[in-house]
């Protein structure tokens, strides 16, 4: 098994398992009476910390193991959640998220910072350790623990009726562990060595004996088999539940059994009858392990002989755990296996084949259409037929190739949680995030960029938008501030809308700004939209106070460089004393899409087909009436651009021009072709280095004939051809 | 219109990791010893081979508008797009006529250094740039002793684009720095500037 393999799958899923663990933190804030969700947070932090330990991550576990316990306590309700233990364990969660990120950069010594955070949330935790009426006992690395002290009692008194028929305690006081790992524990992804270096974190190994009674001859010997057994003098102060659960990834096929320090020697007797193996062995092996003196050991071994009823029933008994943490096992496995069956119906790829599968699907959508294209040209009704069919074969690949990547933004809004609800704690304002639109799909990729711009918009929002309550209430408006993150798809694009209901923009204010810093100048005529857009520009703010969250003017313009960098546009709307909404427009996907095909002069263009509205002939209108580049549609003014002209192609005009009416957002433009050809599916190919400055133009594309088409840009043309009509205005 | 191969230089069987680190080898001048000749406005030059990954015949070109005339355009090579440049017109000398030997040289090039291109996030720093040339001859093997350095004037071409002089049959052949030829750095700027050009027009 390839460790650091292993080692960066325990680093993503610790960050999947942590943002789990938030949003039911979140979660719970309003629902405190759910056990499920203290159930789940439980397990979250459980796993993490088993699989930490897995790794020799001790940072992490000894931090985790805190938390756990405090966990372990509210499931147990020996203490009750209130807003300050979750904003705790919320910020518990974030430096266990620190200690991971730290693990998986350089795994070294922790800094200064982060580790008197982790004392400060440590003592922070066990004082509701202490709380707990049990929990102050167990000390494990120095720190209190509050694992089922209740329980141990419990084991405690069920172990009394042996004091009187098993006779006196064994004196050491170790613990014992007898440990069967089962054949499949390496090739299930465990390593026993792992289990017994984590159990050193507990307490000291005073003895080991390995057990290689198991080895087969070399020639049935697997090298993927666990043949091993352990048995081990412990020296511990934790109790049983947590010895227990440094094994409980492998219990179920291993067998483990654990004896705590001054058992009845008829516990030692069960024991030895249990195992495999000879009596007098494993007895011997017992001594050896400083478990028992020779003088118990003979003890157990009369008694054995003398009462061979007690000896059956302890077999059929089999009771060698106290019944709650029988229970408290059998939970656990049905709640594992329940977390198991809704993982089996997902599968991790890693991203880059799936990128691999994108592209050949989009090489097959090319060779299909040339496929296509020749059986039309013979004319063989069965051949075209057949064509037909694996062309839409080919379409359905497509799309569900397409939609493996594509992801609901919900998971992005959700993180907008825990933003709002810090920052509303910093800020002292009162704000509610309402989402709608999460299960709206999109690509992954631009999912995973459009994150930082969000987090940007909705801090601007908490912190600029949004009036303190008296404020609010003064205005008439509810104290409660609200944020509402939209998604929705529209046009081909997907919007993504963040608005308040703060304050709003203050046109005066921004345009006297703007006119200081020289991005406007005095007597320009704007409109509002241009004017709300030059909070765009970089170096722009403003607040009159820089706060830790934004202010400093970075921001937007950030936001508008990245919208950009994924072929989107971003607006702002405005409407002052009552809020602002932001919208972003984002293409879904960045590597297949719908177009149509057009001809100028030899060459060919692809429009998107999702921006394509509709398409008319030219001689329709009267060209070129007057100095105005625009047509008549229907009672609208249409302005247009002759793509022959645009890109310059020389070759004889037609005299046959149509027209394509295409739409970005609001603006509306007219492309004059000379040839329409028709749907098409297309795969974008980048522009690649050499052409990464070229603008009207976004990829390239090839057709079914071989031939490589150019796929228009239509947001930079439409914004070409406003600022050739600017251009043209200032001339005359 | 199968692609015929004309050439298919013992390159193309070199693995990528390899045939970079010979191209490095290569850019220091080291170890390199067998070249492709080829023909350019009457001219003969060589370029090593080991960058070259094959060489097509011309055909199927899609113009990009608003490009420098050395760009002329873009190829579908298998499924790939690839930019094709005039070494002509990158030379500054006259545009490529196309004729019935004009071929296209399929050449892998690496970007120098990572300078400028911050905000470019793509960690692959290799390109396939295809190259027009009037007629290609064959390949040849040079000596390391019988190639002479690049005069510091009086070649007809920007000297930096030269590695050394080949001596062929008594002949001097200017070998070219293909890297430093197609600087997809170089030619991207230059775009942009004719782009800017368009746009101020």
């Amino acid at each position: 098994m390839d460790m650091d393999d292993a080692l960066q799958t325990f680093f993503v899923e610790s960050r999947e398992l942590l943002e789990s663990m938030e949003q039911c933190l979140l979660k719970i804030e309003q629902t405190p009476d759910d056990v499920e969700l203290i159930n789940a947070i439980f397990r979250t932090a459980h796993t993490i910390k088993g699989s930490a330990g897995l790794f020799g991550l001790d940072d992490i576990v000894s931090f985790t193991h805190v938390a756990e316990s405090v966990l372990d306590c509210l499931r147990d309700g020996e203490i009750s959640i209130d807003a300050e233990l979750i904003a705790l364990l919320l910020s518990a969660g974030d430096h266990i998220y620190t200690l991971v990120d730290h693990a998986a950069v350089n795994g070294g010594e922790l800094t200064e910072e982060m580790s008197s955070n982790g004392a400060r949330l440590n003592k922070a935790l066990s004082a509701y350790l202490l709380l707990s009426e049990h929990g102050s006992k167990a000390e494990i690395n120095g720190e209190p623990s509050g694992q089922k002290q209740a329980q141990s009692n419990a084991l405690a008194e069920h172990n009394h009726p042996y004091t009187t028929e098993g006779g006196g305690a064994v004196e050491t006081d170790l613990w014992h562990l007898s440990l069967r790992f089962g054949l499949e524990v390496l090739r299930n992804g465990t390593d026993p060595i792992s289990f017994i270096r984590y159990l050193g974190t507990l307490g000291s190994i005073e003895h080991i004996v390995t057990l290689v009674d198991n080895l087969p001859a070399l020639a049935e010997f697997n090298a993927e088999s666990c043949y091993l057994g352990f048995e081990i003098g412990f020296k511990s102060e934790a109790d049983k539940a947590t010895i227990e659960g440094v094994f409980d990834f492998v219990r179920e096929y291993s067998e483990i059994r654990i004896l705590p320090p001054n058992s009845k020697i008829a516990d030692y007797l069960k024991l030895i009858e249990a195992l495999p193996g000879e009596d007098l062995k494993i007895g011997e092996i017992l001594l050896s392990c400083g478990t028992l003196t020779e003088r118990e050991l003979s003890q157990i071994l009369a008694l054995q002989q003398s009462d061979k009823r007690l000896m059956g029933e302890l077999l059929v008994d089999a009771q060698m755990v106290p019944q709650p943490v029988i229970e408290a096992a059998l939970s656990k496995q049905k709640t594992n296996k329940e977390a198991k069956n809704s993982e089996a119906n997902l599968i991790r790829v890693d991203a880059d084949k799936l990128d691999d599968l994108i592209n050949l699907v989009g090489e097959l959508i090319v060779a299909g259409a040339g496929a296509n294209l020749l059986a039309n040209n013979t004319g063989v009704t069965p051949l075209i037929e057949a064509t037909a069919t694996v062309s839409m074969l080919v379409e359905q690949l497509r799309d569900s190739a397409l939609s493996m990547r594509m992801v609901q933004i919900g998971g992005t809004f959700n993180r907008f949680q825990r933003v709002v609800r810090d920052v509303s704690k910093t800020l002292g304002k009162d704000m509610e995030l309402i989402i709608n639109g999460a299960e709206t799909e999109l690509d992954k990729t631009v999912v995973e960029k459009i994150g930082d711009p969000l987090t940007h918009l909705v801090r601007n929002a908490m912190d600029h938008g949004i009036e303190q309550a008296d404020v609010r209430l003064a205005l008439g408006k509810p104290a409660k501030g609200t944020l509402t993150l939209n998604a929705f798809h529209d046009a081909g694009s997907i919007v993504i809308e963040v608005s308040d209901d703060g304050g709003g923009l203050n046109k005066e204010k921004i345009l006297s700004k703007a006119i200081e810093r020289g991005l406007a100048s005095e007597g320009q005529n704007l409109s509002d939209k241009e004017i709300f857009n030059l909070i765009f520009e970089a170096g722009f703010s403003t607040a009159e106070t820089v706060s830790n969250l934004s202010g400093r003017g970075v921001g937007m313009d950030v936001v508008k460089r990245n919208i950009q960098a994924l072929r989107g546009s971003v607006v702002i709307d405005s409407i002052e004393g009552q809020g602002s909404k932001v919208s972003i427009r984002l293409p879904l996907t960045l590597a297949i899409i719908d177009g149509f095909l057009v001809g100028v002069g030899d060459s060919a263009y692809v429009i998107p087909l999702d921006m394509v509205v509709e398409c008319i002939e030219m001689d329709a209108w009267n060209q070129d009436g007057g100095v105005g580049h625009y047509l008549n549609l229907r009672g609208e003014v249409l302005p247009y651009c002759r793509l022959r002209e645009h890109f310059e192609v020389e070759s004889a005009a037609t005299n046959r021009e149509n027209v394509v009416v295409v739409r970005f957002g609001d603006a509306k433009v007219g492309l004059v072709v000379d040839k329409l050809m028709g749907e098409f599916q297309t795969v974008i190919k980048p522009l690649g280095k050499v052409f990464s400055q070229m603008r009207g133009v976004g990829g390239f594309t090839i057709l079914g004939s071989g031939e490589v088409a150019l796929i228009l840009d239509v947001p930079s043309l439409i914004k070409q051809v406003s600022q050739h009509y600017e251009h043209l205005k200032s001339v005359h | 219109m199968s692609a015929p191969v004309v050439v298919t230089p013992t390159s193309a069987n070199v693995s990528v990791k390899q045939s970079t680190a010979i191209a490095k080898m290569n850019q220091i001048g080291l170890g390199q010893q067998q070249y492709l000749t080829f023909v350019l406005g009457g001219e003969t030059y060589a370029m090593g081979i080991l960058s070259i990954k094959e060489i097509i015949e011309y055909g199927q070109l899609t113009d990009v508008p608003r490009m420098p005339d050395f760009i002329r355009g873009v190829i579908n090579l298998r499924g790939a797009v690839v930019p094709v440049i005039d070494m002509g017109a990158r030379f500054g000398k006259q545009v490529t006529q196309i004729t019935r030997r004009t071929c296209i040289v399929i050449v892998e090039v690496s970007m120098s250094g990572g300078h400028g291109n911050e905000d470019e996030d793509q960690n692959d720093d290799k390109h396939v740039v295809g190259v027009m040339v009037d007629a290609v001859n064959e390949v040849l093997e040079i000596p390391s002793m019988d190639i002479e350095p690049a005069p510091q004037f009086g070649a007809k071409i920007r000297a930096d684009f030269i590695e050394g002089m080949g001596k062929i049959d008594g002949k001097f052949v200017i070998i070219l720095n293909i890297q430093q030829v197609l600087s997809v750095d170089e030619m991207a700027t230059l775009a942009a500037v004719a782009v800017d050009e368009v746009i101020a027009a």
